[in-house]
């Protein structure tokens, strides 16, 4: 039987390890929020010439646009994101780059203005919000004929933290490297990651709470234990076929889409690494009053009970 | 195959050919139904809204002014033939418009942010600051004194019922009407401006009719409540009368939100997901027949029925699907065999401790139903708070939709694991073939000593 339950310090510590690097992340880089969240336009052209991205931001300077910032598109076009846009702003700035470069066809056109945008980010906020509190409500409510039904919340919402964090972390970094904004779409993902790693702990705690009842052994670690090796390969097969479509919606998709895909991608491994390795484990460590034991050198074995 | 599993494999069956026929063609219905319905990212279009400022408008008639606003915004994009327009109250002060394809896009923009309020003027006089210039001369806004106070004469002091006639000679007349304020009003301006030009502005500029030239009907009489306007064309009459009818509550609207996506860019995007999403299945489907085998090959024809149920659902509703739409339904693909493989793990597992087939079948689908349903519900839970969000803000197009589809989507892979797989597998549980261990896999991925 595979020992998940022993290790399980060294689990925590990676968890740590990973909540930590996301945390400086965050606070060194920030996210950048996208127009959805901060207000502002975003224009998409096509050249019909090839255009040097230098001479663009060269022309966008001279056109007062100083402050624009762009982005070359995989297919030779060009983002250009600026303060709120007025149709006729719009229009004179496809003219003045039509003067400069030749024929330019606009792709996308989105534009929101801070009323808009200060609405969308507090009701994401909520959402989430929501999320969490629905969350560790339903798993305490689905677990409570169990001892202890709200640590299996707390420890789910923990597990569940950890994905998002991570998930956050990372665009924080990918928003300093790559330019990565987030918007509504990164939004919707880290939703839709709280739904799919929760559910993979419910499959893990579902189990635990068949074998508690079986009475499979006294010893809740033992049992954590079974439930997880159990449970392990179905778990990595669920997350398998979900990272499939995920990486052929990241590869056939692309840009559009790249935001929730990319959430998507790191909150299936993340989530499949806390669902099996943060979140049970954190119930047999809530059970043994084990928070201290963290930092002491020596890892405790799962046959030193405390009875 | 017994008597007992037989009915359930038809209904199936039945329900899997009318999914079928209902998806193919995916651009039309069966029995002249539309097909499914693409949000306007994926069709090419616009999404526009307005937030209405209330300011000007007298407090209780709020709703009414906005119903003006929406009506004068319909008028205005039916004419320029865009195909079912979407034109819709938000909330108490918001309109959102959503037009699809794009030829006429920039000009319906500039249409429907111009202010519906006519303002009226008369030739100024010596040493008067004109507030408009055109080839007519300059001009001041038409006063006049009611009650003690100054007004300036505008299409708010309007009746409702202005129309559009022909007169006994056939010629177009333009009938309207004042209101109380209005008919003071107008009867002490037109005492002065009689046999003079009566300028018609619309958002600083001069109305101009068919030729281009500014309309500016000459004073015959001093009209009180009720006049006519005669010598334009049917076409001026007609536009002139809806900015009239729409100018007597006018509402100021700026732009708040804009969305425009390019048919090309549009028809990309549903080529590229169609292949992830084909893709997609296609890796799920290999993996299920090679780890799982028998059932996984059971599972696989569960899950092409999934794939057309759920197509099939979503074009009866119909939900529109935009590009985060169908990410869900990619995304929803992975998720749904979860039920399947939650179901094989413990058919395995029931298998090893040496259960005959059709009981380890029947134990397997009920031990994994706790797990499935809790699992599942979790998903639930983040839809509706995903519809929640969509339905609060703005831009929820993708939100919406994505919360849409992903429920459908797990509630439809509830139903095809729990009924569809198990049926398919008691039906060839029977069957010699089925009967071969290896064909289960048992052995692999096992995790006790």
């Amino acid at each position: 039987m595979i020992n998940i339950v022993d290790k399980r310090f060294r689990f925590f510590w990676v968890a740590l390890g990973l909540v930590i690097f996301s945390a400086v992340a965050l606070g060194a880089f920030g996210l950048k929020p996208g127009i959805e969240l901060s207000s502002g336009s975003m224009l998409t052209v096509n050249f019909a010439q090839t255009v040097n991205e230098d001479e663009l931001n060269q022309e966008l300077e001279t056109l007062g646009y100083g402050g624009a910032i762009i982005q070359q598109t995989g297919t030779g076009g060009f983002l250009i994101r600026t303060a709120e846009l007025s149709t006729q702003a719009k229009n004179d700035l496809e003219n003045s780059l039509t003067n400069r470069f030749g024929a330019v066809t606009e792709a996308e056109f989105n534009s929101v203005s801070p009323m808009v945008a200060s609405e969308t980010a507090r009701n994401a906020g909520i959402a989430i919000a929501v999320a969490c509190v629905g969350i560790l409500l339903y798993v305490t409510w689905a677990f409570r004929k169990m001892p202890h039904p709200f640590r299996y919340g707390v420890c789910a919402l923990l597990a569940l933290g950890h994905d998002a964090l991570l998930a956050l972390g990372i665009f924080a970094a990918l928003g300093s490297v790559l330019g990565w904004e987030i918007n509504l779409m990164f939004i919707t993902g880290i939703l839709a990651v709280l739904g799919y790693s929760i559910n993979n702990t419910v499959v893990v705690f579902d189990r635990i709470r068949e074998n508690l009842q079986r009475g499979i052994s006294p010893d809740l670690a033992v049992v954590v234990n079974t439930s997880l090796s159990e449970t392990l390969t179905r778990s990595l097969n669920t997350s398998l076929t979900t990272l499939f479509v995920v990486l052929a919606l990241l590869l056939f998709v692309g840009a559009s889409i790249q935001n929730f895909a990319v959430v998507l991608l790191i909150g299936v491994i993340a989530g499949t690494f806390s669902s099996i390795c943060v979140a049970p484990n954190l119930i047999v460590a809530w059970e043994r009053r084990e928070a201290k034991r963290l930092f002491r050198r020596d890892e405790p074995a799962v046959d030193s009970s405390q009875g | 195959m017994t008597r007992k599993n037989l009915a359930p494999f038809i209904t199936i069956m039945i329900i899997l050919i009318l999914a079928i026929l209902g998806v193919v063609p995916l651009d039309k219905g069966v029995l002249g139904g539309k097909g499914i319905h693409l949000g306007l990212d994926l069709q090419g279009g616009t999404h526009l809204v307005y937030q209405a400022d209330f300011s000007d408008t007298e407090p209780g008639s709020e709703g009414e002014a906005i119903q003006g606003a929406i009506a004068v915004i319909e008028r205005r994009v039916n004419a320029l033939g865009v195909s079912e327009p979407v034109i819709q109250k938000l909330g108490n002060d918001r309109i959102t418009v959503e037009l699809a394809g794009i030829s006429e896009i920039e000009n319906a923009k500039n249409l429907i942010g111009q202010t519906a309020l006519l303002e009226f003027g008369e030739l100024a006089k010596e040493g008067e600051t004109p507030t408009w210039t055109n080839e007519l001369g300059d001009w001041v806004p038409a006063t006049a004194e009611v009650d003690g106070e100054v007004l300036e004469l505008s299409s708010r002091y309007f009746q409702e019922n202005t129309y559009v006639s022909q007169d006994d000679y056939g010629q177009i007349v333009l009938v309207f009407q004042w209101n109380d304020t209005g008919t003071k009003m107008f009867e002490q301006i037109t005492e002065r401006v009689l046999n003079q030009p009566l300028g018609i502005f619309l958002s600083g500029e001069a109305l101009r009719g068919d030729e281009g030239l500014p309309i500016a009907p000459y004073i015959r009489s001093v009209i009180s409540d009720r006049g006519i306007i005669e010598g334009l064309s049917l076409n001026e009459a007609t536009e002139l009368t809806r900015l009239l009818n729409a100018g007597r509550i006018p509402v100021p609207l700026t732009p708040i939100y804009e969305q425009t996506v390019s048919p090309m860019l549009g028809a990309d995007f549903v080529n590229m997901s169609l292949k992830a999403g084909i893709i997609g299945l296609i890796l799920v489907l290999v993996f299920m027949m090679v780890y799982y085998r028998f059932p996984g090959a059971l599972a696989s024809g569960a899950l092409m029925f999934y794939a057309f149920v759920v197509l099939a659902i979503f074009k009866a509703i119909p939900v529109t699907l935009n590009l985060a739409g169908i990410g869900g339904f990619v995304l929803s693909i992975g998720m749904a065999v979860d039920a399947n493989v939650l179901i094989f793990e413990r058919l395995k597992e029931e298998l090893r401790l040496g259960r005959t087939l059709g009981a380890a079948i029947e134990v397997g689908f009920s031990r994994a139903w706790p797990a499935i349903r809790d699992s599942n519900i979790t998903t639930f839970i983040v839809c509706g708070i995903l519809y929640w969000l969509g339905s609060s803000i703005i831009a929820s197009g993708p939100v919406t939709s994505f919360a849409a589809t992903l429920a459908i989507g797990v509630a439809v892979s509830m139903f095809s694991a729990v009924v569809v797989t198990r049926t398919f597998l008691r039906v060839f549980a029977g069957s010699r073939l089925a009967r071969r261990a290896s064909l289960y896999n048992v052995y692999s991925g096992k995790s006790h000593d």
